[in-house]
């Protein structure tokens, strides 16, 4: 399945390959089917038909001025390039190119941790640095800081923030665009450029005040195609002293309202962590008749689901809290969590569950001993880096799909049932949406819910069916305010599309500032369905 | 015997156990083998070293139902070209390497490492949380 770029021919692609091992030696250019293989999307639900994405060649530089070589020669040339960190985006496209002769620039090498600061509480990161690799940098600086990781600790604080991935501890971690701070990026014409306090020659505040003077363009370079980031500061919590945990029950459906309310209030006071919502009645799943009314068309009755939850003697609903801090404030806050929960919803209970001195002993972290079955997968609540979550992988892997919805009961419900009865239409997939599916607390302010059908290297059928309900899934929630957050480059100009508030303006614009910066489509056309003119003729 | 001590302290969840009580798997280990051991460490012991609970662990407990240790690095029945094969071109949902995270000197490293006899292995590799751990208990690098 070998490729050339765009608008090339075989004996130009030669020349331009021979240019490139110029800039960053022989050793560090590949192309040919056996040597790109790993950069095909294993995870692809078109894996091995006409849909897939390939690139031509991949090539990887070891310092910023060689990632400013390559993409003066690409400039030249015309060839689309497409810039990945550590290449782990899989669910997302993982590392295949919206274009198809793409040149994976692959940043991997420049793997520097610049600064861990543990007195102002940042880092400072290049491109092929792994959550792995900036734990350990932490740990030589006596582990005082917590990282807030993605479940795979093999991916990047750089690429996935520019995903605008998610972690799962305090709020304004845990958005982890959010809570980077001072980029340099290299634009497509080769210039090397530095947002925030980085454009003030001699200032020592890059990590800490975002915003410079003037227009911040940082957010273009996130789920973007504006520029090649090369390195990119993170704020990082001081590791806590305690971590404590509980549970609270509530248990009429209807509490759930006024549960997710409260929860609301505590994360947007600061007091938690990230919660795990979830049900007791999943229990009751096995039952064919309890399965058939919570995937009942139209969905169960609110007094349908209670005489379920009393005939069983379970609550319908239940939330993990987790919180930091001192340990006396960490009690506190519990307490005060139980109170207002407890004294507003009649029949809500309450348990004591985990809690130590930070940071965790390999068996707190195994999470064991909770008093209640739990959700919580305590490494990444925690910050520690593993793929220990990979297993939750079915087949040979999966593309998601998560709708960002409001934080509230009522809006849950609303996805519960909209998406569950058009998701009908694929009867042979597991129910993702139905009346016991809980919302991901991931990003600071929203919910999000999921839905990741699964692929099959070696069965095509299955592949179309997991394709065609995402594109069917993607609309269906469009339809009704629910976004995606983020999506593989396969599914890129379809999500696009759903954002179109006055004739998809937001999208023109985009294009606008497409032409005038890089109008051959040098960085990665097509990525966040942003084309340049070359590609839109 | 011993992959069956092991296989069965797997099955139980008591790999740690299990490596224990084998004398063979203490210290460094060889030290020609230190190179690929990080390697191991790095890029495959996060879903394949001894703790049933991980990925590749799991997965490969259910393929060979402890006819093989579940653990790569208690195998002595795989072949360099073999381990090649796999790591650049993946399996199931284990995603392939590319030379920029592990280099073909790396590999061959890393291919040394597994295939040595048991005895020059040292101490299973242990995860970045049982290194970190072990640091703070330490009192960390301060
Ligand atoms: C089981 C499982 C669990 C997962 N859990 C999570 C989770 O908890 N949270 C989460 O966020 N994700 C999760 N993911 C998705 C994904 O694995 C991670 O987000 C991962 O961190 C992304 O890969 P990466 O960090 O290697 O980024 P990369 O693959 O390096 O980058 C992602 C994309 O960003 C762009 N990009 C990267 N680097 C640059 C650059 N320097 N300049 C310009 N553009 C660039 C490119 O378009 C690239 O394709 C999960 C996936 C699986 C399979
Ligand atoms: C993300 C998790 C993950 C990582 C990291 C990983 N593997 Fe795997 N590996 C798996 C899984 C899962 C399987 C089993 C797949 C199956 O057959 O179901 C596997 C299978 C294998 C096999 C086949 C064994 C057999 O007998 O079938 C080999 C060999 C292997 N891995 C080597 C490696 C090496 C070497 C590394 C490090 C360079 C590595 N793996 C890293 C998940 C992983």
């Amino acid at each position: 399945m070998s490729v050339l770029p765009p608008d090339m021919d075989a004996a130009g692609f030669a020349a331009f390959l021979e240019e490139l091992r110029g800039a960053v030696g022989a050793d560090w250019v590949w192309s040919g089917d056996a040597d790109m293989f790993p950069y095909r999307d294993s995870f692809s639900p078109v894996w091995n038909t006409d849909e897939e994405r390939h690139a031509s060649a991949a090539v990887a530089p070891e310092n910023v001025e060689q990632v400013s070589a390559v993409v003066r020669i690409a400039r030249k040339h015309r060839v689309p390039l497409y810039p990945i960190s550590t290449g782990k985006n899989f669910g997302y496209g993982g590392p295949s190119p919206n274009v198809n002769g793409s040149v994976v620039l692959d940043l991997k090498r420049m793997n520097r941790v610049l600064e861990v600061n543990n007195e102002r509480n940042y880092c400072l990161v290049e491109p092929g640095v792994s959550y792995f690799d900036l734990q350990r940098a932490v740990d030589e600086t006596g582990n005082k800081v917590m990282l807030d990781c993605p479940d795979p600790g093999w991916g990047s604080p750089i690429g996935n923030s520019l995903e605008r991935g998610v972690g799962y501890t305090m709020p304004h971690f845990r958005d982890h665009f959010g809570s980077h701070c001072g980029m340099e990026v290299v634009l497509p014409d080769g210039e090397i450029m530095r947002t925030g306090m980085g454009a003030l020659p001699g200032s020592d505040t890059w990590h800490e005040y975002p915003y410079g003077f003037g227009p911040d363009p940082a957010g273009l370079f996130a789920q973007g195609n504006f520029g090649v980031v090369t390195k990119m500061g993170f704020r990082l919590m001081p590791m806590p002293e305690y971590y404590r945990t509980g549970l609270i029950t509530v248990p009429r459906r209807r509490d759930f309202i006024k549960l997710v309310n409260h929860v609301n209030y505590l994360s947007d006071s600061g007091l938690i962590g990230e919660v795990e919502y979830g049900s007791a009645l999943r229990a009751l799943m096995g039952d064919r008749d309890f399965l058939a009314l919570i995937t009942k068309t139209g969905g169960p009755s609110d007094a349908e689901m209670d005489a379920a939850a009393s005939a069983a003697g379970l609550p319908s609903w239940q939330v993990e809290l987790q919180f930091f801090g001192p340990e006396k404030a960490t009690l506190e806050n519990w307490n005060y969590a139980k109170d207002r929960i407890l004294s507003d919803i009649p029949g809500a209970a309450a348990v004591d569950g985990d809690h130590f001195t930070m940071p965790a002993t390999e068996e707190q972290l195994n999470n064991t001993t909770q008093p209640w079955q739990t959700s919580i997968k305590r490494r990444r609540s925690l910050g520690v880096p593993s793929l220990g979550a990979w297993k939750i992988v079915r087949d040979d892997g999966h593309v998601g799909f998560f709708p960002v919805l409001p934080r509230t009961g009522e809006a849950v419900f609303e996805v519960q049932r909209v998406l569950g009865d058009a998701m009908k239409e694929f009867p042979s997939l597991p129910s993702y949406f139905n009346a016991l599916s809980t919302p991901l607390f991931w990003h600071t302010h929203t919910f999000q819910m999921v839905f990741a059908p699964s692929i099959k290297h070696d069965d095509p059928e299955h592949n179309a069916i997991t394709h065609a309900s995402m594109k069917k899934c993607v609309a269906v929630a469009a339809e009704h305010g629910w976004g995606d957050y983020r999506a593989a480059p396969i599914y890129q100009d379809d999500v696009s599309d759903t954002y179109s508030f006055n004739n998809h303006i937001l999208r023109r614009f985009h294009e606008q500032l497409k032409d005038s910066i890089d109008p051959d489509g040098i960085i990665a056309p097509g990525r966040g369905g942003i084309w340049p003119r070359r590609f839109r003729a | 015997m011993r992959y069956f001590v092991t296989a069965l302290g797997l099955a139980a969840g008591l790999a740690g156990i299990a490596a224990a009580q084998d004398g063979s798997r203490s210290g460094p280990g060889a030290p020609e083998l230190q190179e690929g051991k990080a390697v191991y460490a790095h890029w495959c012991a996060p879903c394949h070293a001894a703790d049933p609970g991980l990925a590749g662990t799991l997965a490969l407990q259910n393929k060979y139902e402890g006819s093989l240790p579940a653990a790569l690095e208690d195998r002595t029945d795989l072949q360099p070209a073999v381990i090649s094969y796999f790591v650049r071109n993946g399996v199931a949902w284990m995603a392939p390497f590319r030379p920029t995270e592990i280099s073909d000197a790396e590999l061959e490293q890393l291919n040394a490492y597994l295939t040595a006899p048991l005895e020059q292995r040292g101490a299973h590799t242990q995860l970045l949380a049982q290194e970190m751990v072990r640091k703070s208990a330490a009192g960390g690098d301060q």
